[in-house]
């Protein structure tokens, strides 16, 4: 790792302050994924500004149907929620199965979102639910929000302080690991609500995360399992690596989508 | 048996340390003025070095030192060898390349050594790293076995032309190709045994340290054999003659035969320290390793089986490329030839074999012996190909083995090796029996209602471990030989210290070696020390590999408590008044038989070193040391039987049973038997469904790191059942045959039986990943 | 360069060092508590797991500055002077271990795995929770076999039923 600055921020006011300061800063949000990526020297922040312990940008609020999760709340208090699990069980279940247990207990869901890894799972969980990101400056749909590889709407020292949704009637999250690092190569997360059915698919496209147009077509007309039989999954803009071909990718889309249908249902 | 002697499941004396965050590995150490090395390595598969610049890199903070190979030759040290010489077939000797432990001119996969910085702190030697400036000619790689014979593909090593190291055979040709023009059936098949990682949980380190007022040298390094270690940097390295060189190996975390083999960085370390005037320290990160472990397997082979017809084998033969990487490492040369070919009768009466083995350079890490080395790949081609052959002859492949199995011992095969011992019908009645393969049909028919493919598959293996004896490996090309050494050091009070030359990195030999005296003597474990790896304290030794510190090791303890037992008969029957041959000894007394007279085992020690009362001419002091030299290998031999169940949507293959029923002789410690197969299991598992070195076709590494190299986790493997027969070996006192090896060299046969017969497609390369099933699944929709 | 301080295996200790060291480093150079080990660069292998603040976190994918002001326990911390943690007798008893080398991170992530699970576990729980430490000797049985048998005395006798 390059030598770097540490700051431990009190407030969001004090990281933007912090952020404006510095050169070539970094927020650091549980650093699950950026302290790797400095130890293999991939990137080199002039500063880190660690917002975890803002006391504030912690903790789930459901309020009726409104669910409202601080940037810093880790995986593992997304996990074992009971407020979250009694209203959106599927997102519990989704952060129950990032990673393995000690970088549950580190790793955010603003950081996750922030980073928009291809293989992360909230991506897909904000685009399904119809996520509002709230940002210090402003409030981005989640539609809007993800653009591709590690890449978002997120300008330049902007903080993701929260994400709200409301709690769809029904929905699940289906993953196939990568057997070796155990990010998805395919996770589904469906949700049915009033509006009708949205899919999005993650790990598997190039260019990261997407709604499945098809999927939510036909699952629209019935919301069950046998539905996605008769989808086309195209292999064409899916990823294809040593541990999974395009075509894989595709069937495992369906299989993914099939099984979240019926865990849903 | 007492209840801390042979056969017993003592509970290990030295987990209290590893349990407690006290044990003390290589990285650990810490020496006054300790500095860090941090070398620079080729991000090139092949290239041509046209220039170096060391200067900035000395001008960045902290440097001590920036050393490259150009200033190590003119120190004549010496290049990295291969100790085992193999001819071939035209008689010609192997074409072993130059392997400097900083490359000079030319390097030759990712991750060759080029540079040394020395620096105060490890982050300063990797950012002054960063300065050194390397201009490299990038050249054209060889990465595949296959592709490094073809014409007109790069050269790697001028010696080597062709990039050929042997073209070696082994077996009857001609009585194999009569038997096949006699044959009712043959069965073919392309057979690939994919390269692995061993992946050590301790990644290597070296401290080296030069006491310039002694002008002597001390090396802490990961190594399983810190003896052999010695002797290779004095020897042919020239780091410094053996009684300037101290080698030790403290804990040492899991080898598997990667951490056997002297590499770059120990000699550079120890050069380094001299140059600089500083110990120098190294520690290998993750993805150094799998750039530069020494890698395993890697074979490819195709293979024919011919049967009379009336199923009986009659002649089998292969043909094989190796790809031994980049350099010839230490063992590289006889892990394909004499510890492969000579198994290839696995446990079957076969009149007539022939194996051809082509060994090859590529531009990937250097390959050599990985837990089994040899016998894995030997046991996945007999055992796939007469798994397939029962098959396509419609008979069982249970009955298919059974009807070919060797019956009686000494049974002598047609590619060397004459098994001294063995019963495999029992092993196969007992896999088959707790598999419960009887019911293996309606298992399969209820899984088929719930929409999954189940698969049975089974594995014969055996293997030669305790490789020996020394005169015979010798007139094989063994630069060695492969004995063991032993002291046994009574102490004044009676307390026992064993000195050995085996290495303990996981197997347990300080509760294991110490049962030998609690059997022999009576005393309890807890007045038993054992002493291993360093030099300075064990005078000889030849390390721990090839599953030989039972068979070998031990053996050697047991000549020295020989030697010791005799002598404290003598002083306990000079004691006694009595008879030497009247003294029995048990429970830390020495008894004249049928009387009450007695000498406690304590007092007997004293007496061996006041000396005031020892019988007349008897030297004084109770300690006594052995060379062991086995007589012949030794076979541990079982029978293991796996079965899944797939997942058709997805290609995912759950292990529902694994059963190992394995033939180990006589077993010293049961729990810790158990333990290494569970360990060799998991590996041979690992083999068949997760793991895979992959190289891109510019030579690029694209496993690097666990992100893409699939470790097996708990939840990728299932608790397993396992069992022992026993028929002792006959070729050393314990009787034992060791068991580090067989889980890895059973397992992955079996597991691929199972998947292939799950999916219906026996056409699965290993590993058999998701994917891998999934596409199987697809060809025969 | 930051000044770290923390509580360590309940001393209050200090120190200072680069904003780039890792808590694994800090504890191990600084503080000289080897037992925490590095097996991996990516998070992976868990060797390095820790508690801090009463939960295991792996010291490697952390910045000592990070851990400034919080209470860790490594394995050396774990026993109560010469007692040893119900878990370490139960890797002792079960044969958990074999090298060693992940030996720390497993039983520090154990403890962990067992104070989430008081209703007692079963072995499919186990062999999911430890999907963030990788062994190479064991093939996991004994390591199964221990957290259960551990589990087992910790929470007296609540094992699970297997489902």
């Amino acid at each position: 790792m390059y030598e770097t600055n540490y700051h431990r921020a009190s407030s969001v006011s004090d990281a933007v302050k912090l952020l404006k300061k510095s050169e070539d800063p970094k927020i650091l949000a549980g650093g699950m994924t950026l302290i790797p990526t400095m130890k293999q020297r991939l990137a080199s922040p002039s500063d880190l500004v660690d917002i975890t312990r803002i006391a504030d940008l912690s903790g789930i609020k459901v309020s009726g149907k409104t669910v409202t999760i601080g940037a810093a709340t880790t995986h593992f208090d997304v996990a074992t929620s009971e407020k979250l699990a009694k209203v959106c069980p599927a997102l519990c279940s989704l952060a129950s199965h990032i990673g393995d247990p000690h970088v549950r207990y580190r790793g955010t869901i603003g950081g996750s979102i922030s980073n928009n890894d291809p293989a992360a799972d909230y991506p897909s969980a904000m685009l399904a639910l119809g996520a509002t990101i709230i940002t210090d400056k402003r409030t981005i749909p989640a539609d809007k929000f993800f653009k591709g590889l590690f890449e978002t709407a997120l300008k330049e020292g902007e903080i993701v302080t929260a994400i709200e949704f409301t709690a769809p009637a029904k929905a699940a999250y289906s993953k196939f690991p990568n057997p070796a690092s155990r990010y998805a190569m395919a996770g589904v997360f469906v949700v049915k609500d009033k509006d009708g059915v949205r899919v999005a698919v993650t790990g598997a496209g190039e260019s990261g995360v997407f709604r499945h147009k098809g999927l939510e077509a036909a699952l629209d007309k019935k919301f069950e399992a046998a539905s996605v039989d008769a989808v086309k999954v195209d292999a064409k803009g899916l990823m294809s690596d040593m541990h999974a071909t395009a075509d894989y990718r595709a069937a495992l889309i369906k299989v993914m989508a099939k099984r979240a249908v019926a865990a849903a249902a | 048996m007492g209840i801390e002697g042979i056969g017993a499941s003592v509970l290990r004396k030295e987990d209290r340390r590893f349990i407690t965050g006290r044990g003390r590995y290589t990285d650990d150490m810490v020496v006054p003025g300790m500095k860090h090395a941090h070398f620079v390595r080729s991000p090139h598969a092949h290239a041509a070095i046209t220039k170096i610049d060391t200067k900035k890199a000395m001008a960045m903070p902290g440097v001590i030192g920036v050393l490259t190979g150009k200033e190590l030759k003119s120190d004549g040290i010496g290049n990295l060898i291969c100790g085992w010489m193999i001819h071939s077939k035209d008689g010609t000797p192997m074409k072993m390349g130059a392997w400097s432990p900083l490359a000079v001119d030319t390097v030759r996969y990712v991750g060759d050594a080029v540079v040394v910085v020395v620096a105060d702190t490890k982050q300063q030697a990797r950012d002054a790293a960063e300065a050194v400036e390397i201009t490299y000619k990038v050249k054209k790689a060889v990465v595949a076995s296959v592709d490094a014979l073809k014409p007109g593909v790069p050269q790697i090593h001028p010696e080597a032309a062709g990039n050929l190291i042997y073209d070696w055979e082994i077996g009857d040709a001609k009585a194999v190709e009569a038997a096949f023009a006699s044959a009712a059936h043959i069965t073919k098949m392309d057979i690939v045994n994919n390269r692995l990682v061993p992946n050590a949980m301790e990644p290597r380190a070296a401290l080296g340290v030069y006491d310039a007022a002694e002008d002597h040298y001390t090396c802490w390094t990961t190594s399983q054999n810190p003896h052999l270690a010695r002797l290779v940097m004095s020897a042919f390295y020239n780091v410094a003659p053996e009684n300037k060189l101290r080698v030790i190996a403290p804990d040492v975390g899991g080898g598997f035969g990667s951490k056997i083999y002297i590499y770059p960085e120990e000699i550079v370390c120890l050069w380094a320290s001299k140059k600089t005037g500083v110990p120098v320290k190294w520690n290998s990160d993750r993805t150094e390793a799998f750039l530069t472990d020494a890698h395993g397997r890697d074979h490819v082979t195709h293979a024919e089986m011919a049967f009379d017809k009336d199923n009986n084998i009659i002649a089998f033969k292969t043909d094989t490329i190796a790809n031994l990487g980049a350099y010839m490492s230490l063992f590289s040369s006889v892990t394909p030839t004499y510890l492969h070919a000579t198994l290839l009768s696995g446990q079957y009466n076969i009149p007539a074999i022939h194996c051809n083995m082509r060994a090859v350079y590529t531009n990937t890490a250097p390959v050599d012996a990985y837990r089994g080395a040899g016998r894995p790949e030997a046991t996945y081609s007999v055992e796939r190909m007469i798994e397939t052959a029962a098959r396509e002859l419609g008979v069982s492949p249970a009955e298919l083995r059974r009807q070919n199995f060797i019956r009686t011992f000494p049974h002598q095969t047609p590619v060397i090796f004459c098994y001294d011992a063995g019963d495999f019908e029992a092993s196969l009645d007992m896999a088959m029996k707790a598999a419960d393969y009887a019911g293996f049909p309606k298992r399969k028919a209820k899984a088929a209602k719930e929409g999954k493919l189940r698969g049975i598959g089974m594995s014969c293996y055996i293997e030669g471990c305790g490789i020996a004896p020394s005169a015979a490996v010798g007139s094989l090309g063994a630069g060695v030989g492969l004995w063991e050494s032993a002291e046994v050091r009574v102490n004044a009070v009676g307390t026992v210290e064993i000195l050995t030359g085996s290495h303990s990195h996981g197997q347990g030999h300080e509760t294991t070696f110490a049962q030998l005296v609690s059997e022999r003597f009576g005393l309890p474990g807890a007045n038993v020390t054992v002493v291993h790896g360093d030099t300075d304290k064990v005078q000889m030794g030849m390390g721990t590999y090839g599953s030989r510190s039972g068979a070998v090791g031990m053996s050697a303890v047991v000549k020295a408590l020989d030697k010791v037992e005799a002598k404290a008969k003598k002083i306990a029957a000079h004691l006694l008044e009595a008879d030497e041959g009247d003294i029995v000894i048990e429970n830390g007394e020495l008894k004249v038989a049928g009387t009450d007279k007695k000498v406690p085992w304590f007092q007997m020690a004293l007496s061996a070193y006041t000396a005031h009362n020892l019988p007349a001419g008897m030297e004084p002091g109770l300690k006594e040391g052995a060379f062991y030299d086995p007589s012949n290998f030794t076979f541990p031999a079982g029978c293991y039987i796996c079965e899944v169940e797939v997942d058709p949507d997805t290609g995912v293959t759950e292990i529902i049973q694994f059963v190992a029923s394995d033939d180990f002789g006589n077993v010293i410690n049961p729990m810790i038997v158990e333990g290494q197969v569970h360990g060799g299991i998991a590996q041979g598992v690992g083999q068949a469904m997760l793991e895979g070195a992959h190289y891109d076709e510019s030579g690029q590494l694209q496993t690097a790191s666990f992100m893409d190299y699939t470790m097996p986790r708990a939840q990728d493997l299932p608790s397993y059942k396992i069992s022992t027969t026993v028929t002792p070996s006959p070729s050393n006192p314990l009787g034992i045959k060791g068991c580090g090896e067989a889980g890895a060299i059973g397992s992955p046969p079996a597991v691929i039986n199972a998947i292939t017969d799950a999916i219906g497609n026996n056409n699965l390369t290993m590993p058999a990943t998701p994917l891998a099933v999934w596409n199987a699944l697809q060809a025969v929709k | 360069m930051s000044k770290i301080e923390m509580t360590v295996n309940g001393r209050k200790l200090s120190g200072e060092c680069e904003d780039r060291t890792l808590l694994v480093n800090f504890i191990r150079d600084n503080l000289g508590l080897t037992g925490t080990h590095v097996g991996c660069d990516t998070s992976q292998c868990g060797a390095c797991v820790i508690h801090m603040d009463g939960r295991a976190v792996k010291s490697c994918t952390l910045l000592a500055a990070q851990a400034n002001g919080s209470t860790l326990t490594t394995i050396e911390g774990l026993a109560d002077g010469t007692t040893l943690h119900a878990v370490q007798t139960a890797f002792h008893e079960n044969h958990g271990l074999q090298c060693g080398f992940c030996t720390p991170g497993m039983i520090m992530a154990s403890v962990d795995i067992i104070n989430r699970h008081p209703g007692g576990l079963d072995e499919v729980t186990v062999r999911a929770e430890l999907e963030g430490n990788i062994c190479r000797c064991t093939g996991y049985h004994n390591i199964v076999k221990a957290v259960l048998d551990a589990s087992k005395k910790m929470n007296k006798g609540k094992a699970k039923k297997a489902a």
